[in-house]
Formats: structure tokens, sequence, C-alpha cells
């Protein structure tokens, strides 16, 4: 595994430039402090809406971020996935139906899960195993799950109970300002965040994690020291899948407890833009996240109160025109480099 | 290929629909009686057909450039906006200087948003995906705020985000059956095909979209040729817009036009790219479209079934193989749809 390792691009990218590295370790904890200090200012302004606004902010990431996580595992692969919207939609469909059928909750995200898996290996049947080009097979995901979910959508139907409830983890959630948006939250928020960190070590730290980033950058190289390439695509998209059904029943289950038509609402799209945001790490795109999941939050409080007059519309472009600045200054100043084969079908010979 | 493709679609469309428990027959019956039966419902069926001709135009333009253009959404949607916004916003001007104006703003405005993804593409190579995307929802918000306030109709007691009516003088005239939008749609698919086929322009763009490295050496300016293919798709698309605001609509109305734009992806690719085949694909969708609402109607079937089977054919044309396996066709036929490398730079 050495051989492999010592091709992985954070390394290589470390060794160069470890003066740079600490400029910006100073900016990035100094735009921290400040970030922290102004949250914490408004809080003593007006505590309860700051609450609001925090907590919207990790109910709109949790989504964003195992969206983003789905996308990553993918890309580390070389697989490009846009298909994360329709998962997202399809697993949410599966999640309420299923739950509302059986009344239970836990067996709906049982289905959002499998469903998200069984979209993740047909992206991976059409864009590993037919070697369709990624891009068109994620949209034909989109359309066919877009299509299918409003065909067999019941209007009449309803949960039949309470989505998922918050669950206060002890004198944790006691904690000024963030106490109730990080430590009294619904389940699966929990669990989203655990599977961050998880799949953080993993990815960066575990030789599954090493494997994949080898067959996305060079997947010639990875298979001639034995690894099975089309093998190991297959399961990471695969499974990967499972990470976007989890979200499309925390979508169903947890943030709304519906399901409607189109409910996804381009957050699968927006979650392709967290993952380049925070540069295929699940830290990364969880910090990403709650960038984007606050100009979400903050759009809702607008349109609840009119102490500040921006029109909602302009707030909710915020991320959009970010992420094109972001995608647009990465390629002009270098500082992101995509995985050499991303997109490129492996065909063994 | 693609007809194989249709047919496969249509035939799993129609398992769904027995297994609801409908009759086949007469949902299909009532699907194309609908969409061709008579007068009124050719003049549905073309009305459909204009935006997602120009839509599938929008997309097969760049992709010949090896651009996937999913901004058409985007680019229709502030088309359609501007066009209304000079549609309703300027009175006195006789039709042949107002229609024409109003077209070609619209036509502007859907350039100017797909020139920003291919100047993006060109400079940084920021992924037109990616920055398409992303535009779509800037798009939205955009016109959505400009329906709800500057241009909102205060007439009564409207509430809706939507603009006035547009002056007389700026509607698209139809005549009989056949709107003159969808003559609109003819003219710009061969154009396209001639711009493509038989320009020195469109060879350049063709030659970026084979190989973009072959056609810098060979003296090409990419950057060019990516920055106007996109625009040139925008302009398709803000026509496509305008002409569904002036011709159909008669204002821009926040939330009317969602979807449209993608279905042009659907079009793109069912005709293999090729400007020409993007009419009878458009035809085709928007016959089933048109047929919808009487099918829904007279056999109880739920008018989402035509996503489903524009899906499907979507699925049997991306990837051949199951095609060509379900049917046993062996032909040579083995050209593939490909953008090229991912997010590739």
């Amino acid at each position: 595994m050495t051989l492999i390792a010592g091709s992985d691009p954070e390394a290589s990218r470390a060794k160069g430039g470890a003066s740079r590295w600490t400029t910006r370790r100073v900016w990035s904890l100094a735009g921290a402090a400040v970030l922290v200090a102004v949250v914490w200012a408004f809080y003593a302004w007006n505590g309860a809406q700051t609450t609001a606004v925090l907590s919207g902010t990790v109910r709109a990431a949790t989504l964003l971020v195992l969206g983003a996580m789905c996308g990553m595992i993918g890309e580390r692969s070389g697989i490009v996935n846009i298909g994360i919207e329709g998962q997202f939609l399809m697993s949410a469909f599966a999640a309420f139906t299923i739950a509302s059928i059986s009344g239970s909750l836990f067996l709906g995200v049982v289905a959002g899960v499998s469903t998200g898996l069984a979209m993740g290996w047909m992206l991976a049947a059409m864009a590993v195993g037919l070697r369709t080009d990624q891009i068109i097979a994620g949209t034909v995901l989109n359309i066919a799950a877009l299509g299918l979910t409003s065909f067999f959508y019941d209007r009449g139907r309803s949960l039949g109970q309470l989505k998922y409830q918050a669950i206060e983890l002890g004198p944790l959630a006691d904690l000024p300002v963030v106490g109730t948006a990080l430590f009294n939250r619904p389940p699966l928020t929990y669990l989203a965040l655990i599977l961050v960190i998880v799949l953080h070590v993993l990815l960066l730290r575990s030789v599954w994690g090493m494997r994949t980033t080898a067959i996305g950058e060079h997947p010639g190289a990875a298979a001639t020291v034995g690894i099975d390439v089309i093998r190991l695509r297959y399961l990471n998209v695969t499974l990967a899948g499972g990470l976007a059904g989890l979200g499309g029943a925390y979508l169903a289950l947890e943030a709304v407890g519906t399901f409607t038509r189109a409910m996804s609402g381009g957050r699968g799209f927006l979650a392709l833009a967290v993952m380049i945001f925070g540069r295929r790490t699940p830290l990364g795109a969880y910090a990403a996240a709650l960038f984007f999941g606050f100009t979400t939050a903050l759009q809702n409080q607008f349109q609840l109160n009119d102490t500040f007059d921006i029109p909602a519309q302009f707030v909710g472009m915020l991320p959009f025109v970010v992420t094109i600045i972001v995608v647009a200054a990465a390629g002009l100043f270098g500082r992101m480099r995509d995985p050499a084969a991303l997109g490129q079908p492996y065909e063994v010979r | 290929m693609p007809l194989a493709s249709v047919v496969l679609g249509l035939v799993l469309g129609a398992v769904l629909i027995a297994v609801q428990g409908h009759s086949v027959l007469s949902a299909y019956g009532a699907l194309v009686l609908g969409g061709a039966g008579d007068a009124d419902a050719v003049l549905r069926t073309l009305q459909k057909a204009t935006p997602l001709i120009f839509g599938g135009l929008a997309v097969a333009f760049a992709f010949k450039a090896g651009l996937f253009n999913i901004g058409g959404q985007g680019q229709l949607l502030v088309g359609a906006a501007f066009a209304a916004g000079v549609g309703f916003g300027i009175d006195g001007l006789p039709l042949v200087v107002h229609l024409p104006l109003a077209l070609l703003v619209g036509g502007i405005a859907g350039a100017a948003w797909g020139a920003i993804a291919g100047v993006l593409k060109a400079t940084s190579g920021a992924h037109e995906v990616i920055v398409t995307i992303m535009l779509n929802f800037v798009a939205g918000n955009l016109t959505d705020w400009l329906a709800a306030n500057p241009w909102q109709d205060r007439s009564g007691s409207n509430i809706i985000a939507r603009t006035p009516l547009v002056e007389p003088s700026a509607e698209i005239p139809t005549w009989g059956w056949l709107p003159a939008g969808f003559l609109l749609a003819m003219i710009a698919a061969f154009a396209c095909w001639f711009i493509l086929e038989r320009t020195t322009y469109g060879f350049e763009v063709r030659s970026v979209g084979a190989n973009r490295h072959a056609a810098r050496y060979a003296g090409i300016s990419v950057g060019w040729i990516m920055a106007s293919t996109m625009a040139v798709a925008g302009l398709l698309a803000g026509l496509g817009g305008a002409i569904e605001s002036l011709g159909v609509d008669g204002r821009f109305e926040a939330g009317v036009n969602v979807g449209l734009g993608f279905e042009g992806i659907t079009i793109a690719l069912l005709a293999r790219t090729n400007p020409i085949a993007v009419i009878p694909a458009g035809l085709l969708v928007g016959l089933m479209e048109a047929g919808a609402a009487k099918m829904q109607f007279e056999s109880g079937v739920a008018p989402e079934i035509i996503d489903v089977i524009q899906a499907l054919i979507l699925l049997f044309v991306a990837a051949p193989m199951i095609v060509r396996w379900l049917m046993r066709l062996r032909d040579a036929d083995d050209r593939r749809l490909t953008l090229g490398a991912g997010w590739g730079r």
C-alpha cells in the first residue's frame, strides 16, 4: 500500500508548501474567531432569533452534507454523480411511503437507504458497467426519479404520525448559543454528524480510503497492484447512494414530515457545490454545508420578519453566486485539483 | 436506435398503465387524439413543442463543442421574463417593431446568461455543469423577484407574482392551428444545422468538441469557441422562453415554466444532438404532453406517466447496450454519446 499512499495528492501537496499551510491556518482561525464573535453578538442582541437561525442552519446542512458525501465518494473513485437530486427524491418518496404504510419511521429510513443503494447501483451499472457517459447517466436518474415519484405520488397519503422529534443530549442541550442547534436535534441529524466524522477518518486514513483515491487518480496503476477497479467503483458508488438515501429519508421523515412532488428542490445539485467547496473531504463539506445552510436559514428568517429590508430572493441567490465565484476562483488560482481519472470509464484490457 | 428506444419506452409505459389497471389502448388512443385529433389538439402540440425544440437546440448546440448545457432552465427564464418586460413595458410601437424587439431582448438576455458559463469555462476552467446549475437557481430567484416586485401586475387585487399582459403589438400571432412561434423553432433548427455543418465557425465548434487540444494546435481559439457556443445556446433557450411569454402565456409568471428547460436535455439526447432531428423529437414529446390531459380525462391515467416514459426513452438512448440486448439488434451502430472527461479541464 505504500506505493499508493505515496501517490495521494493530499500528501504530496502538504510536502511542498509548509509555510502556506501555516498562513492558511492562521487565516481560517482568525475567520472562525470573527464568526464566533459575530454570532455571539447577535445572540446577545436577539437570542430567540439567533437560535432559530442556527437551528435552521444545522437542519439544512444535514441534508447537504449527506448528499455531498455521496458525491465525494463517487468522485474520489472517479465517478461523477449528478444524480444526487434524483437519489434524494426517490428515497424520500420510498421512506415516506413505507413509513406511512407500516407506521414505523425506522422501516421508512430502511426503505429510504435501500432505495438510495439501489439508485447508486443503477448509476454504477450505467457509468461503470455500461460505460455510459457519467453526466448523462446522472441526468437519467434525475429525470426518472422526478417522473416515477410524480406518477406514483398519492396526494391523499399522510405520514399518520409525528415526524422524528428532537432528543435532548442532557446538559449539553442547555449550552448557550449552540445548545439547541447542535444538541437538541432529532436522531438522523446525530447519525449524519457521526457519519461525517467516521467517513472523514475512513477516506483519509484507511486502506479503503487510499484505494478509493487510487482508482480515482490512476486506475491503471491501482489495477497493477491488485485492486479490482471495476468492483471497487461499483461498491463505492452503490454505498454512496445509501448516504443520499439517508438524506432522502431525513428530508421526508425528519426535516419535513411528508412527501411532496419535487421536494428535493435542487438541493442534490447544491450538494455537489458543497462537495467542491469542501474540497472533497467530509469535514470540509460539513463546514461548507453549514455556510450554505446558514444562507437558507437567513432567507427564511428574512421572510418572517422585516428588520432587514433585503428581498428574500437576493438572499436566496447568495449560495449559488458564492459557488460560482468559488469554482471560478479555484480554477483561476489553481488551488483545487480534480481526481485525475474523474469522468473516464475504466476498461479492463 | 432512437426509434427503438422510443418503442421500448412506450412499451414499458404501457406495462405501467396496465399494472395500474387501466386500458392501454384507450390511454394511448386518447393521448394521440389529444395531441393530434383536431386543429385545437395540433395547435396545443405545436405550442408545447416550440420551447422543447428551442431547449433541445440549446443543449445540442453546446454539445457539439463538448459542453453540457444544463442551464437551459435559467436561460429560458431570463429570456421569458425580459421579453415580457419589453412586451408590457413599452406601448405605442407597431407590431413589426415591438414584437421583434421583445424577442430580441429575450434572446439577448438568454445569451448573456449562457455566456457567463462559457466565459468562466474559457477563462478559469470552471465546469459548465456546475456553473449552469447554479445560474439556474440565480435566474429563478432573479425572475421571481422581477415578477413579484418591480414588474408585478398591480391591476385589481392581483397578488400573484406575475407581470401584466403584454401589449397586443408584442403578441406572437397564431394562424389557425399554426402558432408562428413554431415556425421560428423550425427556422432555428435549420439555422443551427447550417451553422454547424456549412460554416467555418461550425467546423471550429465541432473541432473543439471532438478534440480540444487538437483544435488548439490547429489554431482555433478554444476559449472563444466555448464562450460563443454557450452564448448561442443561451440565445436559443432565451428565444424559447420569449416565445412562451409572448405567444402562449401572454405574460411572465414566476414558477410556471419550471422544468421546461430541463426537458431540452431529453430532446437533445433523443435527437442524438442532431439539430434537424430535434424537430421530430420535440414534436413527439410535445404531442405526449399535449395529449396527457385528454388521456387522464378519458382513461384515468395520471399525466405524469409522460415523464416516466420520457425518462425510460432517455435511459435507452443513453445506454444503447440495453436496447441492443433487449431487441437482439446486431447493427454496427456503436456510436456513444460522450461529453469527455467529467469536470475535465
